[in-house]
Formats: C-alpha cells, structure tokens, sequence
C-alpha cells in the first residue's frame, strides 16, 4: 500500500532544546495512526512539520507525495488540521465558522456536508451560537466538522482528546473509527496510552525519538517477559514491598493492582511468603496481559539504560 | 445550575478522587471549597471554617495546584519556594527549612537555581505540588496534576500524594486518568450537579457490577 506520510530523519531544536531528534516514520495511506507519548516527546512539532507549519532542521517529509517544504500548497489543499488549542473563532457563529473554512478552501458546507453529517447534526440545533459559548465537546465536535469540510485525504488532529472526559473520549474515537472508514488516512497525537487501542498502529515517542512502531498487538506482544498482577489488603506500602523483593525488576501502580515484573520466572508461592513477613494479607497474584502503557514504561526504561 | 444541593464529607487524610464529566459541576465546587465562590445556598465547611464567613482562613490553610496554573516559568526553582513561602506566610527561615526539606524529597538540590522552564513538564508538577504543601496545609486541592505527563512520573506524582495523605493531608484530586481513580480512598462521581455515587473504589466496582472505575464511570455519565 502507498504511504501517505513519509517522514525520513526529520530533526527540530528550538534553541538549546531539541524537540526532535532524528525521526523515521511511514504511514499507510487509509489507516487510523497514533502518535503516543507524554507532552515534550515531540508530537506537535512533528504534526506542525507535516501540516506545513513549521520548516525542519534536518530530513525530509512527504505527504501523499509532496514535499512539505517545496509543496506545501499542494499538502495545505488535501490536508484537514485540529491543533491542540482550539482552531475556531470564538465571535463568529458556528454555522459561520463552518462556512468561512469552506470558504477559505474553496468549496461550500452544502457540496460537502455528506461527509460531517454525523459528526456536525450533534451541534446544528445550536448553530446560531457564538462558537465562544459552546461546551468543550461542543468545540470539539465543530472543529472537526471544520478540519473536514473541504473533503480533504488526511487528517491531523493534535491532542484532541486533552483535557476531555472519559466518556466524551470514547465517544470522540467513535467518530474517528467512523471517519477512518470513509477512507481518510487519519493521524492523531494523545497522552492517554490507552487510546493506543484504538489506532491501527502506533508510533510511541519519548523526548523527540521513536521508541517503536507498529500495531498495538505486536507492541504489546513484544513486551518480552510476563507480567503479573499483585493485590494485597494495603495496596499503598504493597508498591514499596514489591519493589523490595530480591527477584523484582518493577512495580508499579496499575488501577485496583500492582503490575510485577522479576528478573526469572515467578515463584507465586515464595512472594506470598514474602509478603505475608511484611504484614500483607489477602495476597493475590495473576498473570496479566501487558497493555501498551505497561510497554511504553518497559521501553523508556530500556532507553534509560 | 452548576451543583445541584451537594452533600458530602471528606476526612482528615483521605485521598479523595473527585471525579465528573467535564461540565459536571466539579470546577464550581472546587471553587466553593477553596473560599473563591460563594455557595448561592448551603453550607460548607473546609478545615474547620465556614467557607462563607472565613474565606480567608480557609486559603491559609489549604494547598492548590492545577496543570494550567502552577508555577513561574521565568523563576528559578528556589525563588518559586520563596515566592509562595511569603505568600503563605512562612518566616524567612522556615521557608528555607521547607524549601531544603522538599527539594531533598525530590532529589533536585541540584536544580534549585534553574529557571523553571528548563525543567520537564513531570518535574514541574512534582515541584508545583511540593510547593502546595510547602505551608503544611490540611488540605490540598489537585485539579489534574498528572495531565499529559510520562507514565512514569505520573506514578511517582501518586506516592507525593500517599506520603502527604500519611501525614494527615488531606487530598482532593481530580483527573481524567481512570486508573488513578483506582488509587484513591474513595471516589465521588458528579453527575449534572450532583454526586451521584460516593464509596470506596472496590465497594462501589461490586455495587454496580463493574470491573472498573472506568466502567463505572461510563455507566453513570452516559445515563
């Protein structure tokens, strides 16, 4: 399949800090693609760098073939972006902020209103309001609308779900599944490691590098040694004990357990005993299928190391 | 109507995830708790005062810190801790004290005389929480503290919270990290105004029948 994005040992620094170092990247055109990682890892600069917005120091990127630097009209014509701060504005009405992008583009709300109908018929009953009254869902969902209304074959979003409750994030990648299988080559950055899930595949960055890509499964395949799941009655002091357990590599708080891993096979039962000397009781442990933010922590450790 | 005749208490030490969708209503009753609003009706009592006759008193006695506002980019480490030391009323001394006492917690004597800038987002939110409870205050408001940081840091964040809870802290957090819900005392779930469901983590999972507070969550916001 051909790529949509190709991003070759792309570099940015503003001044001493260096936001990216030397990235590598392909996107298929079509797929649903995630750039995880927590704020600093290099996600906006590398958004801005594809949408045209911002020259690289070192490398080369292409989207649907055009050079971002040379091309980038051509990029800007089939490209739909959502930055991270709201791209609306805020005096206008929504039914007019919708109209001045399809204005901007060159086309109209009605050629192309097939395509946000879904997402745009939520928030139609209110499009005389002033976008600056809207609910943070509410903005949200009009600024996507407004990323889309000039059909375009890719779509950077940039932390949309920041800030968003979980309810309304679950609802928000419904829409994107949604758009995805209309067929626009979807990229969207996040924090929540737990969206990973949802992306066709992933590209997990810490402090401007790559610390891998690919599909969520075999990210999570790749974690490399199992992983358990440890409960006890004082699940505050358990971290602490766990950590202090001869065999143990990590621990860390996961929800309602701790997740273990150990240097060699786990003996359950020399743990429990462990653990019953420090006072825990009500001990379980279980074997527990690592998620990519287990992964995540797994390979900052190893970049640490 | 933002909150709805809210009723609820919290004691002395317990972490309390104070949990909503956005719009709930949890901003007004923040705001209500740390003596910056008025309730339009009710009562409210923070660390002892009435909220309504002694805003003031509540404000030396709590701790806030938020993922939009905490510190001074343009500051060293250091002169944020003197900053909010005067601030809060410490002596010179006693803010010196902290501020060495904090820093050692941390592990980041070496970075007192940074500018703030330079720092990584994770460290800044340790400082800016150390910083909230540099004055010893009983309780201690978190509006997302963890936001957009690493998964790593975001965990160490938490034992900062267990430690101050040992103390005798009280804390009221909010976050949009389910797991982290997982780790408080009890949870309280804010639903157009009111707390619709208040409990203990696991005691409100086997009430409702979920495996999550995540699930659990889904369930009451979306009814």
């Amino acid at each position: 399949m051909e790529a949509a994005v190709s991003v070759e040992n792309i570099s940015k620094s503003y001044g001493p800090h260096q936001a990216l170092a030397g990235i590598d990247m392909e996107i298929r055109k079509g797929t649903l693609f995630g750039l995880i990682g927590p704020d600093g890892a290099g996600k906006t600069s590398l958004i801005r760098i594809l949408t045209t917005l911002l020259y690289p120091e070192k490398g080369k990127a292409t989207v649907f073939g055009y050079d971002t630097v040379r091309e980038f009209r051509k990029i800007r014509k089939i490209t739909g972006y959502m930055p991270g701060r709201f791209s609306l504005y805020h005096d206008l009405s929504v039914e007019e902020n919708l109209a001045f992008y399809a204005r901007i583009f060159g086309t109209t709300v009605k050629e192309n209103y097939h395509l946000i109908k879904e997402i745009y018929q939520q928030i139609e009953p209110f499009k005389k309001r002033l976008a600056k009254e809207l609910s943070g869902g509410m903005k949200q969902k009009l600024a996507l609308s407004c990323a889309l209304i000039h059909k375009p074959d890719i779509l950077f979003l940039d932390e949309p779900t920041y800030g968003v409750d979980a309810v309304s994030r679950k609802e928000f990648w419904e829409m994107l599944r949604g758009l995805k299988n209309s067929g626009i080559t979807i990229v969207v950055s996040t924090a929540y490691m737990d969206e990973a899930e949802q992306c066709d595949t992933i590209a997990l960055m810490q402090q401007g590098a790559l610390l891998d890509m690919n599909t969520p499964e075999n990210i999570r395949n790749g974690f490399g040694r199992a992983l358990y799941a440890v409960k006890s009655e004082h699940m505050h002091r358990l971290v602490k004990d766990l950590r202090a357990y001869p065999d143990a590599l990590t621990a860390f708080p996961f929800g309602s357990t701790i997740h273990l891993t150990t240097r060699e096979v786990l003996d359950q039962r020399k743990l429990k005993t462990f653990l019953a000397g420090k006072g825990h009781q009500n001990i379980t442990v279980k074997v527990t299928p690592p998620g990519i933010e287990d992964c995540f922590m797994n390979l900052m450790q190893k970049q640490d190391d | 109507m933002a909150n709805d005749r809210l009723t609820f208490s919290v004691r002395k030490g317990e972490i309390l995830g104070f949990l909503g969708a956005n719009g709930a209503g949890k901003t007004t009753a923040i705001k209500i708790l740390c003596g910056i609003a008025a309730p339009t009706s009710g009562k409210v009592q923070v660390a002892g005062y009435d909220a309504v006759k002694y805003p003031e008193k509540i404000k030396q006695s709590i701790g806030y810190m938020s993922q939009k506002f905490s510190l001074y980019d343009d500051l060293t480490v250091r002169e944020n801790f003197r900053l909010y030391g005067g601030i809060y009323g410490l002596s010179r001394k006693k803010i010196r004290q902290r501020t060495a006492e904090l820093l050692n917690r941390l592990h980041m004597n070496d970075y007192q005389h940074k500018i703030l800038a330079s720092l990584p987002l994770g460290w800044k939110q340790k400082l800016a929480f150390s910083v909230a409870i540099m004055h010893h205050p009983q309780v201690v408001f978190l509006d997302e503290p963890t936001s957009g940081v690493d998964p790593v840091t975001r965990r160490q964040f938490w034992e900062l919270i267990y430690e101050a809870s040992e103390e005798g802290k009280t804390i009221f957090v909010t976050t949009h990290y389910m797991d982290e819900a997982e780790y408080c005392d009890t949870v309280s779930m804010m639903v157009a105004g009111q707390i619709r469901a208040m409990g203990e983590p696991e005691a409100l999972k086997k009430e409702y029948g979920v495996a999550s507070v995540n699930e659990l969550f889904i369930q009451l916001a979306r009814n």
